[in-house]
This record gives structure tokens, sequence and C-alpha cells, in this order.
């Protein structure tokens, strides 16, 4: 059995109400929404697939595209704003060369911005491989990003 | 062996206090309890706080720093994770509890302080710049010449009811929540009273929805009681969409068993057996505090079938969103619950009528849920007597943005805007100007200077064209531009809209656009372009009307609420970006110009070296100079600068 299939498993066959809970333990595993996984959902369910993007698509949270191996996550919330987040994710898109909730060609960087999370006092803050750094400027990024790109690539 | 001792604690906590018949508990469980509680430690207690804003500042590694110092240095002594007191500027927060003496509450205490704070307080040379105060309490003796952290005006002019108990004990504990008289009203209240007194208790405090409508919560439960139906539901709304603000989540973590109290009583007052938790996606130490406090809940048979004999059966489960603003509207909750694009629907029928799967729903705002074991508990005269004529309790705020000490807060209802600014807040950081307050996130306005001494009241501020709305307030200074910060909730609202209505799908985008050009690098002052920014300032009215006019649901309506309550209050900042191409803030990148200034300039080409576009020439040791149809206004070469050279206008 599939881990796809084993999710599916733990809910009921045809419940439409459980597609949202059964698409984030699908993306909690996969990291992103494979096509495959899209189309074993929609048997599942009895559902089209069609219908099945057109809520996928509608929420934030959910991806088409794997995600980066390394992931960043700046928050965005307002008072980072207006400490100058904006200009650390200009920053940021500007070294990878990416938008937001894409992907690199390697596969190897990511970012999101996101809702306030907490520690407003420490702004711009940038979650990413488990470490908050915080107080972040625009003039940190390009260090920042080239020390992470200098770690070891977990392929 | 701990096993065995584990179950015990069980058994005790369950028969002896939750089960106890009468109201006051025999001597020696009160012991027991005191014991549990931590009320008269006899080893030192270290508390480290350990809620989302405490992590991000670092509390986990200098919890880890005094869990080692306690041991290498052989010392009988606990380390306790907390939740979070309040002030974000102080975290990660770290208090000492010596035996006999008052509770010390040190600030800002990162891994590498951890060993010298403790070697201080252990061995009588008190670190004074990183101590806040001791906490007073009766019964222990007093620190000399160390203030009372009561009587720091961030603590001083709070009302900390809901908050009462987060920062104190941990929150992963239940054993400590029922030692401190947790569970208990809930019992108490399935015992006693029936679903209609419950709600007339609740009805008769006062208590109004703290989401933002502020409609009586006791009243709503009501509606959803009579209602005939065979099976009812509870939401409790830990959505928050605003994205300023972490108030819920913050509460939440610092005191998860409360809110599931909160939820059993309303459950049963509204005589549902199913509550569901809708909780903002991305909140991983909320969800895991939640997960943990659920999970004990039901091991102790507080939750599930048949809770404690009782005969009443609640099912909670944890429902993580997945991401859309709009699902912190009622209708647009229940149909992403129903595995649907979480689009609003015309009201009536009200939730409270047909909701979840057609059945009456209550939703609740996490704030709200908090207050209800309190209201159980000490009654509804108490409740009723704080606050004010309409507004009885406190409210709970996330203060953000430019104020010296930010945080979450709580304040008692009829507290002016003036004591949170100038006295919790303690003022703006690095000696700025204030310029506004802005309350209620992207559906919010703002409070100015003169109208700061409005009292938080429900009634009193919607008569001066203010919503409450759910908690976020943000203090925003002179170095804010508020026609960015304006463009900067539009964006977010253009891209949170679901597009089923057009005022808003549309409205939101043609807004965005022309903010947009208001604030964007004039490519020639003499084309077309300024004419259409022209004809576009003169339409921004024009839409917001039409959209507040228009819209389905909340979200659209209140969409253009920043705009419109920014160009009423600071139109001439608005003027000035539109007329005179100039952002008195400095913040609008497209519209700012740099320049260096030649007699201060060394030729040093850090602000070359670093410039993204290759926009500064000139040769080593001499003065460099900015071209200025390359740049593209970041601002990087000013933060660089180390001889203050480089100027902005």
């Amino acid at each position: 059995m599939s881990k796809i299939e084993e999710i599916l498993s733990r809910y009921r066959e045809g419940s439409h109400e459980n597609l949202i809970p059964i698409l984030q333990d699908v993306q909690e595993f996969e990291g992103y929404l494979s096509e495959n996984a899209i189309v074993s959902i929609g048997r599942f369910l009895h559902m089209s697939t069609t219908k099945i993007y057109g809520l996928a698509t509608f929420y934030d949270r959910f991806r088409f595209i794997p995600e980066g191996r390394i992931h960043l996550r700046i928050c965005n919330g307002t008072t980072c704003f207006i400490n100058g987040s904006g200009g650390v994710a200009a920053a940021v898109k500007e070294v990878l060369g990416i938008e937001p909730g894409q992907t690199t060609r390697d596969g190897r960087f990511s970012y999101e911005l996101t809702a306030c999370m907490g520690g407003c006092n420490e702004g711009p803050v940038i979650y990413v491989n488990g470490k908050y750094s915080t107080h972040i400027r625009p003039d940190d990024i390009p260090e920042m990003i080239a020390k992470l790109k200098a770690l070891p690539d977990l392929k | 062996m701990k096993q065995k001792t584990e179950t015990g604690m069980k058994e005790f906590l369950i028969r002896e206090v939750l089960l106890h018949a009468s109201d006051t508990l025999p001597v020696d469980t009160e012991k027991r309890l005191s014991e549990i509680r931590r009320d008269k430690p006899s080893v030192p207690v270290i508390y480290v706080a350990s809620g989302s804003a405490a992590i991000i500042a670092g509390s986990t590694a200098a919890a880890a720093a005094a869990k080692l110092y306690v041991e290498e240095m052989g010392i009988r002594g606990e380390v306790v994770l907390t939740g979070c007191h309040g002030p974000a500027a102080f975290e990660p927060v770290m208090c000492v509890h010596l035996p006999g003496k008052n509770k010390l509450v040190f600030r800002n205490i990162t891994e590498d302080k951890v060993e010298s704070l403790l070697n201080g307080v252990f061995h009588n040379d008190m670190p004074e710049e990183d101590l806040v105060g001791q906490s007073g309490n009766l019964g222990f003796e007093a620190w000399h010449d160390i203030p009372f952290i009561d009587d720091i005006p961030f603590f001083r002019l709070q009302k900390r009811v809901v908050l009462g108990n987060c920062g104190c004990y941990d929150p992963e504990s239940i054993e400590e929540y029922i030692a401190r008289g947790g569970y208990r009203v809930f019992l108490k209240t399935i015992r006693n009273y029936t679903h209609e007194e419950v709600c007339d208790i609740v009805e008769r405090s006062g208590l109004r929805g703290r989401s933002g409508g502020g409609f009586n919560t006791g009243l709503k439960w009501k509606y959803a009681l009579n209602s005939a139906s065979d099976n009812r539901y509870l939401i409790c709304n830990a959505k928050e969409s605003d994205p300023g603000s972490y108030a819920d989540r913050s509460v939440l973590e610092g005191d998860p068993h409360r809110l599931i109290e909160g939820i059993c009583i309303a459950a049963y007052a509204i005589g549902a057996s199913s509550a569901i938790i809708y909780l903002k996606a991305g909140s991983p130490h909320p969800l895991a505090r939640l997960r943990k406090a659920l999970a004990a809940a039901a091991e102790y048979g507080i939750t599930g079938h048949n809770i404690l004999s009782s005969g009443f059966n609640l099912e909670i489960v944890i429902r993580e969103e997945a991401g859309a603003f709009v699902c912190g509207e009622e209708t647009a909750l229940i149909a992403s619950l129903e595995g649907k694009r979480g689009m609003p629907e015309l009201k009536p029928p009200y939730p409270t009528s047909s909701g979840l799967y057609g059945k009456p729903t209550v939703i609740n705002n996490v704030e709200t849920l908090m207050n209800v074991p309190l209201i159980m508990s000490h009654g509804p005269e108490w409740f009723r007597a704080m606050g004010t004529e309409g507004s009885k309790g406190t409210k709970l705020f996330f203060l953000g943005g430019r104020g010296r000490l930010t945080g979450l807060i709580e304040v008692e209802m009829g507290t002016t805007f003036r004591t949170i600014t100038e006295g919790i807040a303690d003022g703006i950081k690095d000696g700025k100007a204030f310029k506004t307050l802005q309350i209620g996130g992207p559906s919010g306005t703002f409070i100015t200077e003169k109208n700061l001494d409005l009292p938080v009241d429900y009634d009193l501020l919607s008569e001066n064209g203010i919503a409450m709305g759910s908690g976020g307030l943000i203090i925003i200074d002179e170095t804010t531009c508020l026609v960015d910060f304006v463009r900067y909730y539009m964006a977010f609202i253009h891209r949170e809209s679901c597009g089923k209505c057009i005022p808003c799908r549309e409205g939101t985008g043609r807004m965005l656009e022309i903010l947009e050009n208001i604030v964007r690098k004039p490519l020639s002052e003499d084309s077309n372009a300024t004419l259409e920014r022209f004809k576009g300032v003169m339409q921004l009215e024009t839409i917001a009307a039409v959209m507040k006019d228009t819209s389905l649901c909340g979200l659209g309506q209140t969409a253009p609420n920043p705009f419109i309550s920014a160009l009423a209050n600071y139109r001439e900042e608005f003027e000035e970006h539109i007329f005179d191409r100039r952002c008195r803030a400095n913040v609008c990148r497209g519209l700012r110009t740099f320049s260096i200034d030649v007699e201060k300039c060394t030729g040093c080409t850090v602000c070359a070296s670093k410039c993204p576009v290759n926009a500064i020439y000139g040769t080593r040791l001499q003065p460099f100079f900015i071209v200025e149809d390359k740049c593209i206004g970041c601002g990087i070469c000013y933060d660089v600068c180390k001889f203050s050279a480089v100027t902005v206008k």
C-alpha cells in the first residue's frame, strides 16, 4: 500500500467534507500536491480532478510544485512590514530570481511571505532551516543566501 | 515507577479534586494541590517563557542552557517552560523563584546570558541590567531595592484576567491547570445548571463576541439552543485573519486548557456534542500545544463519551485552515469546513439556525471562549463590574508596530487608547514622533491623535466610525508612510478576495492599481501616465464607496476602510505623493532619490559594492556618485554607509 493510499484509508470513501484535511495530509507527506495524488484522491472521493484543483488553488497553502530543499518563510505581518519586510522580500526575490511560491530551477530554494509569526519585536523575521533569524535588513540577504548555498545540498 | 506516580496523580486529581462534591476542598487536598502549583517551592524554580515570541527570540536554547546549568552545578532545582507574559520586547523572559523569596523577572535572557545570570542570582550578585523586577506575593520575603513589576506601567495599566494564567504555569501540564482550579467550573456547570441557565448567566454577564461584531454571546447561544435540531455544532474560531495579530494564538499557547474548558462549557450550553477548533494554518507552536492539551483532556475523561459519568458527550477536533483570509467570515468558514471553497453566503439564514451541515452552529472567537470559565466561576455580577455601560469585561490587544513595549496586552473596557500608546507601550521607539494608531487590521481604521482619548468601548467607538476589530493594534510613527501602508493592506485584501462578488474582486484590484501608481516612480511627467494617475485618484473615493455599499460580505464591505479613514484624516500625505511626488517618510521607493554628499564621502566603495543595480560609480578614495536613472531606490547604500554620506529626499 502506498503512502497516499494509507492516508486515504484514514478517511471515509466519498466523504467530500474531508477533502481539505486529505489534501493537507498529502501535502505534509509529499511536500506538494502531485497530479498522481490528486487523481487518487479524486477516485477515492468520487470527485472530478477539476473540482479538486478548483478548491486547492483557492487556498493559499496548497502548492503544486515541490518546495525547495531550503525554504524561507519571510514574515510579512503588519509590524514586520512597517519595519521593512517589503525591502527584505524584494532583496530575496532579486538574489534568488523567483517569486514567492516558486522554486528555483535546481530545486534548492523557495520562499513564501507569511502573516505574523508572533515575533513582532524582532522583526523583520525570517524562518529557515528550523531557525529564526531576526532584525533582518535587505543588505543582509545576499550574505545569508550565500551561506545557505554553501551548506551541503541534501538531494 | 514514574508511570505509577503519574497514574496516582491522575486518579487523585479526578477523584479528589474534579469529582469532589463541595466547593471547598479538604485541607490535605489543598496542600497537595499547592505543591503541584509550586506555591511555596522548596527548591529554586526557573521559569522560561516559551510562547512563539519567546521562541523567535531564542528561548529554546536559553531553557536548555538553564537545564544544563542546574544539572552541572548540582543544584536541586526545576526548569519550567511557561507561556508568554506579554511584553515582546522582554523576550526571552526568565523568572527565578528562590524558596521563601519573591519571584524575580529577568528580560532578554538569551542562551549566552543564562550562566552569568544564574550565577549572579545564586551568589547574591544581582545582574541589574537584565532585571525587570520582582513579582510581589504575600508570604514571601521581598528583595531590597528591586521594583515590583506591578508598578511598571506596562503591567500596572493592564487588567490581566483572561491572561491571568499566561506565564505562570506550564501550559502543557493539565495537572497544573487542574491544581489552579481548572475544569472544576465545567464539571460544576454540567452538574448544577441546565443548558438554558448557562446561556442566561452568560447573557446576563454582558459578554460580547470579541471577534469584532460585538454581539451578546449568551443571546447567540440561546438562538442556537432554541433552533430545533438533533445535533448542533460549536466552532472555535482561531483563524485570526489579521496579518498583524497574534493575540488569539498567543493566549492559546499560554493557556490552552482554559480555552478547552471554555469550549466545553459553551458546547454544553448549546447542547452540542461536537466542537471544532478552526486554527490558522502555519502556526506550528500553537498547534502542537493544542494537540497536547486536547490529548491530555481526553485522557482525563474531560472530553469524550459520558464525561466523568455526567451523561454529557463532547468530541473536540482541531481543523487547520488552508489559508484564506475570507474564511474568518462565518459562512465562508462553514463552507471551508464542509470541504468547499471558502466563499461567503448571504445571511440570513444565520449559522445559529442553519450552519455546518445545515445544523445550528455557534462560532465563537478564542478570546470570547476564554472568558466563559471565568464568568461561570465568579458569576455574571463579577464580570459586569468590569468595563463600561455597554461593554463589559476586558479586551485583549496585540500591540504591534513602533511602540517601545509591544506584545500581548489586556485592558479593562473603558481604558483610553492614550493610556495604551503612552502608558503601556511607553511611547515610540527611538524617540520618533507618534503619527497614528491603526485598529482592526486590513478592515480597520486609523485612530488619530485627537481621537486617542476615546475609550475601548464597542458603542462609543462605532459612534465615531471606528470598528473594534478582533484585537490588532498597530502603533505607527513618522517613519511609516500611510499611502504605502494603505497599499500594503489593499494588496493583502486583493490577494485574499474570494472572487465571488464583483465589487470586491474588481474593486480591490483597481484600488490597488491606483495606489501603486501613486507610489511608483514616474517614468516621465508629461506623458499620458500622469493624466491617468490623476484620473485614478479622482476615482479612488468612488470605488471605495461602491465597494462599501454593494459587496456581499464583510470582507468587501470593510476593505476600503483603511483607505477611507487615511484619506479623511491624513489627506495631505496623499496630496504630497500625488502632486509633489514626495514621500515625507522616505519610504516609497519610487519617490525617493538618493545622493552622496561629496564632503562626507571617503570613497570606501562599500555602497558601490552593495548596490544591486550598479548605479553607484566612482574611484577609490574619491567621492562617489549615484546615477539617478539607474537607481531603484532600495536604500541599501543609505543603510550601509558608515559616514552618513548618503542622503535621501
